[in-house]
């Protein structure tokens, strides 16, 4: 075999690769690249972003699990004025492609205002609105557990905005097809799934919780094939496309996702523990790809039989 | 922040629970002392983060006490390599020391306050210690401190061995020009409170990444939101803000 092709479209914007560092682990990206050139990456998502600049939790902030962590870092962030004068710029430098800028809030309001600042920054190429969030109180998660309000919130976006919106979506829900399907009515382009699974430890010696705030987001290999399943389910309810993630730490993982329906694949707590894991697998997709006999990934999306 | 492979050239007990590791590999990422070093252990998710206790071109030892599975799996090791990312943390800075620095530390805080005794000193500095520990047989370092040429006291909260109390009780009779700390939190709140000068604080934090990408182990300071990983684990003391 030839040459692959692991070109692919997501939401008409095309990407080298379909490997996307997740939001939360890249922070906004200057960090990798002092360790390697970021643009081998097909995109990143960045540090989840909201209207005020937040500290978040207290910490202990992360726990150890069996195949993972759990983080409750409550999406400490400058907020989006900061992230646009500061971070920003600083990001410029350092890669050269759209990136897809992540968004977090506290009232239908607050998505659209941040969408609507960032909407507006020449380097945004998607907007992925994080309706999912296990670590805040009255936010984030609240808006991804039912249909209504995460349709609401797609509206709210998509009615201030020119660039695709992709709704990321919580798995601790009862029903997350009929979630993505309300998504999709009311307007988004894409789909990105899952953010972590609401977890919790608790110390043998203590008897507290390891977390400060109790429980916490469950992320890591352990949850890999939830995601699969996950993806596979929204993947074949709804005609925009999907990006696939929880639990990704190879190229063999990546393409599981592909064929459970993803276009796109994000890799977040597998950059903690190895911060060149993306780098590493997008150099590891050619070898696996040709392994398997696939010769263009894009016409692989969905490929499970 | 450099990722390498490490040999280990030893690993053997200096306490009950206290374990020394000496690492052979490239050092070149690491800057000073007050950094540390993140270790990925097999068959467990995170690495972990441990103070550098001394550093050479070509070797970094370590000190770590046994407290869970990644130590516990630790201390079993005879040889063999470990995937280790180095250069991590801001350290001391030493230019602030004057010329009659004090080192206070306590238990596993120790460990990265002997390479900043080694640099004091060779930069011509008057270094006195304290070394607090709960009781006599957790006692460690305390020969290797006075062998650099340092003044050395120790503390036990017992009693079993050298002036009985804390840190702080031997901290009132000093002279000093600067102090330097590591240790557990209620400790540092103390020297905090007992010290006459200004100084640096190194923090412990439970970390996700280790080198600033998950803010895992933010802290609110004076001069706004820092991560013990990156900004810290060291923090002067003008910055500090005690929440806990």
């Amino acid at each position: 075999m030839g040459k692959v092709n692991t070109k692919v479209t997501l939401c008409g914007i095309e990407l080298d690769n379909p490997v996307v560092p997740a939001s939360g682990t890249f922070g906004y990206g200057y960090e990798f690249a002092e360790l390697y050139d970021i643009n081998c990456l097909g995109t990143f998502s960045f540090k989840g972003t909201t209207k005020d600049p937040r500290f978040g939790n207290p910490t202990p902030r992360i726990a150890e699990c069996t195949a993972g962590m759990i983080n409750a870092v409550g999406l400490q962030n400058p907020g989006v004025d900061k992230v646009i004068s500061e971070e920003l710029p600083r990001l410029a430098k350092c890669f050269h492609k759209p990136v897809m800028a992540n968004v977090s809030g506290f009232s239908v309001e607050d998505y659209a205002y941040t969408c609507e600042k960032l909407d507006k920054e020449a380097q945004v190429g998607w907007l992925e609105v994080n309706v999912s969030c296990p670590n805040v109180h009255g936010g984030g998660m609240s808006f991804g557990t039912s249909p209504e309000a995460a349709a609401e919130v797609t509206k709210a976006v998509k009615k201030v905005t020119t660039k695709p919106v992709i709704i990321k979506l919580s798995p601790n829900v009862t029903d997350i097809v009929s979630i993505a399907k309300a998504c999709e009515e009311a307007g988004a382009d894409g789909i990105s799934l899952i953010n972590t699974m609401l977890g919790m430890r608790i110390d043998l010696r203590t008897r507290k919780p390891v977390i400060a705030n109790k429980m916490g987001g469950f992320s890591g290999s352990a949850i890999f094939p939830v995601a699969v399943r996950m993806v596979y389910q929204v993947a074949h309810a709804v005609k925009i496309p999907v990006v696939g993630m929880g639990g990704v730490s190879t190229a063999e993982d990546v393409i599981e996702m592909m064929l459970a329906g993803a276009t796109a694949v994000e890799v977040g707590a597998a950059n903690l523990v190895n911060p060149y894991a993306c780098r590493d697998i997008v150099a590891d997709l050619p070898r696996v790809m040709e392994k398997y006999r696939i010769e263009s990934l894009s016409e692989f999306i969905g490929g499970v039989q | 922040m450099k990722q390498g492979i490490f040999r280990i050239l030893e690993n053997s007990p200096v306490t009950d629970q206290v374990m020394r590791m000496v690492l052979a590999g490239d050092c070149s990422a690491v800057s000073g002392p007050g950094q540390f070093v993140n270790i990925k252990l097999d068959g467990l998710f995170l690495r972990r983060p441990i103070s550098v206790c001394d550093c050479d071109s070509h070797k970094i030892t370590i000190l770590y006490k046994v407290v869970g599975k990644g130590t516990e799996q630790m201390r079993t090791m005879r040889g063999g390599e470990l995937d280790v990312l180095t250069g991590l943390g801001n350290g001391y800075d030493l230019s602030l020391s004057g010329e009659e620095p004090l080192l206070i530390g306590g238990g596993v805080g120790v460990p990265p306050l002997y390479w900043l005794a080694k640099e004091l000193i060779a930069q011509g500095k008057k270094v006195s210690v304290i070394l607090g520990f709960n009781t006599k047989n957790e006692i460690f370092y305390e020969e290797e401190f006075r062998a650099l040429g340092a003044d050395v006291t120790v503390t036990t909260v017992d009693g079993s061995y050298g002036i009985q109390g804390f840190v702080t009780d031997a901290m009132a009779g000093k002279q000093y020009s600067y102090f330097y700390t590591c240790g557990p939190e209620p400790m540092l709140k103390a020297i905090y409170r007992a010290s006459a000068t200004s100084g640096q604080f190194s923090f412990e934090e439970r970390m996700g990444c280790g080198f600033g990408a998950c803010m895992g182990c933010s802290c609110k300071t004076v001069t706004g939101n820092k991560r013990i990983c990156k900004e810290g684990p060291v923090l002067v003391k003008e910055d500090i803000i005690w929440e806990k």
